[in-house]
């Protein structure tokens, strides 16, 4: 695995609850997964792809997981055209 | 190093919540009900005056008024002769970070940096993430915001995606978080281990800096046209939006004009399910705030709620996913305005209001919102389509949230659902009921209870009763 160098803004993934520690009567398809915290920053030291590390975020605070992304983006878009919405209002009408 | 099991960070709320305001909120508390909500309004030490000066130096408020001249003329070809009241909108937008939330983050910027906080929290998916990353930008404070982003496939709902890319821009930390009401949890962790502001969307400062947009309804109206409103339409989720603009209404001695609240209505979808996260076409201004939070608004991240929607609502319409994307594209395409889901929530219910209006009333939606990628009704849309639901022009009686959804053909299929207030009221005071049974209410908590619902004390204890 080639190695991600300190410095790089990268994505962490960490558990903050297993199954069975999370909150009180959540729905069972929500009581059945782990509760996860995703956050960007910084790699403090080198780290690889999947592999725990440290990470700085923009205010300077440490947070630690494992890397899922490098220079992670934002994927949102328009999304591809809706044509039921296309029409309404052409030409004035309502 | 503090214990971080979920019930030890819940069992320490209390403290850390006291530490992160710099309010204490006991001195106000008359009983397990009762508080004393102008005091605790009045604790902020700030004047309406103030508060006016606060928004002027952090690029907010004064926002302009727009009449929908054309969206006006097509609801009155819908309705009877006569009818069809003229509809203004308050062009929220131009707010820096977009929406009317910076009112709220304003003030609690403001209130943060004076009382010497390094930085500011917020728990919020909605556009108030963006309001307080923006206004801690420009005060030179540090910013976190806590967001439900992503379901347990790792699939994110667009429109927050876009809230973390705006909190990010302005220069917060973000913690994007899968689905759960542990945000809560997570948030009192991070309050406890920075040591930063509460900028809840639930304190005084919130709600009292949304004041001013009460205000500047009625005082461009009364401008503009010499008379006041005859009905302000506000989308509902958490109540503070109503709450801070009514207060604000009769702040500017408009007592008459009808406070009307708007939610899309998504019964049937849990909040806390994960399946359902991704089922959901608005992230909020939905029923699954805006009902819990009307029939109890305790149920927050401070110790009483300053939001308090049934105090000053007259009337709740419900609309339907469909009509709301359906009244965002006339928007678009009759006045030349690209606005995002939150505004055109309550523009949708002022097309039912207007329409049973006479010609020389006035209805006045006071919000819109700035619209983007993620966030565009279009991708809203196709999103609903790739997890499997079904979109189709038709009658919006159709729409099943989850499972359909169907943009209306015509205006005149445009119907907002009038509720039953009562009903919401019951609803209120039989959550109230499980807090002190009713047989230990005293005059000070009926009292209390009259006015957090608009009635009388006898009213209470009619509603009360049918409850049993």
């Amino acid at each position: 695995m080639e190695p991600i160098a300190a410095g790089t803004w990268v994505e962490i993934e960490s558990v903050l609850l297993e199954p069975g520690e999370r909150a009180p009567n959540l729905p069972p398809e929500t009581a059945k997964v782990p509760y996860i915290l995703k956050a960007s920053g910084f790699l403090v030291g080198d780290a690889e792809l999947g592999r725990e590390a440290t990470i700085r975020t923009l205010i300077g605070l440490e947070y630690r997981g494992r890397v899922v992304a490098v220079n992670p983006g934002y994927g949102h878009s328009f999304g591809p055209t809706v044509p039921e919405l296309l029409t309404i209002g052409i030409g004035g009408n309502a | 190093m503090s214990d971080n099991a979920y019930a030890a960070v819940l069992g320490r709320k209390n403290e850390i919540m006291k530490r992160a305001l710099g309010l204490d909120f006991d001195s106000f508390i008359q009983s397990p009900i009762a508080f004393d909500y102008e005091r605790l309004m009045a604790a902020t030490g700030y004047s309406l005056e103030d508060i006016v000066r606060i928004q002027a130096d952090s690029k907010v408020g004064n926002t302009p008024l727009y009449e929908l001249k054309n969206l006006t003329e097509a609801v009155r070809r819908t309705a009877a002769p006569g009818k069809g009241a003229r509809i203004l909108v308050k062009d929220e937008a131009a707010n820096a970070s977009g929406s009317f939330k910076a009112r709220r983050a304003s003030i609690s910027a403001y209130e943060a940096q004076k009382k010497g906080f390094k930085g500011l929290i917020a728990a919020t998916s909605g556009n108030y993430g963006a309001a307080v990353a923006s206004q801690a930008a420009m005060r030179g404070l540090k910013c976190i915001v806590l967001q439900e982003v992503f379901d347990s496939r790792g699939v994110c709902q667009p429109e927050i995606v876009e809230k973390s890319r705006a909190c990010e821009a302005y220069g917060a930390q973000v913690l994007r978080l899968s689905v759960g009401p542990e945000l809560f949890y997570m948030a009192l962790r991070t309050l406890e281990a920075t040591g930063f502001f509460n900028a809840s969307l639930y304190t005084p400062f919130g709600i009292r800096g949304v004041e001013t947009l009460g205000v500047e309804v009625v005082e461009q109206v009364r401008r503009r046209y010499g008379q006041d409103p005859d009905a302000v339409v506000i989308t509902h989720a958490g109540g503070g939006n109503l709450t801070g603009t009514a207060r604000g209404m009769l702040a500017a001695g408009c007592a008459n004009a009808r406070v009307v609240a708007c939610s899309v209505d998504l019964g049937g979808l849990h909040m806390a399910s994960d399946t359902d996260f991704n089922k959901k076409s608005f992230t909020t201004g939905h029923t699954g705030f805006g009902v819990p939070f009307a029939t109890w608004p305790d149920r927050v991240d401070v110790p009483r709620n300053a939001a308090r929607s049934l105090r000053y609502m007259d009337e709740y319409q419900l609309v339907t996913q469909g009509e709301v994307f359906y009244v965002t594209e006339l928007l678009t395409k009759l006045e030349g305005l690209e606005r995002g889901p939150a505004g055109n929530t309550s523009l949708t219910a002022a097309v039912t209001l207007a329409r049973t209006l006479d010609r020389d009333q006035i209805v006045v939606v006071q919000e819109t919102e700035y619209t983007g990628a993620g966030k565009h009704h279009n991708r809203q849309l196709s999103f609903a389509r790739e997890n499997g639901i079904e979109v189709r022009r038709g009658d919006p009686a159709g729409n099943v949230p989850g499972r359909t959804i169907v943009i209306p053909e015509r205006l005149d299929q445009v119907r907002g659902r009038v509720q039953d207030m009562d009903r919401l009221r019951a609803s209120y005071l039989k959550n109230a009921a499980k807090v002190l049974p009713p047989d230990q209410w005293s005059a000070t908590d009926l009292a209390f209870l009259a006015a957090d619902l608009k009635v009388g004390v006898d009213r209470v204890k009619a509603l009360g009763a049918s409850h049993d």
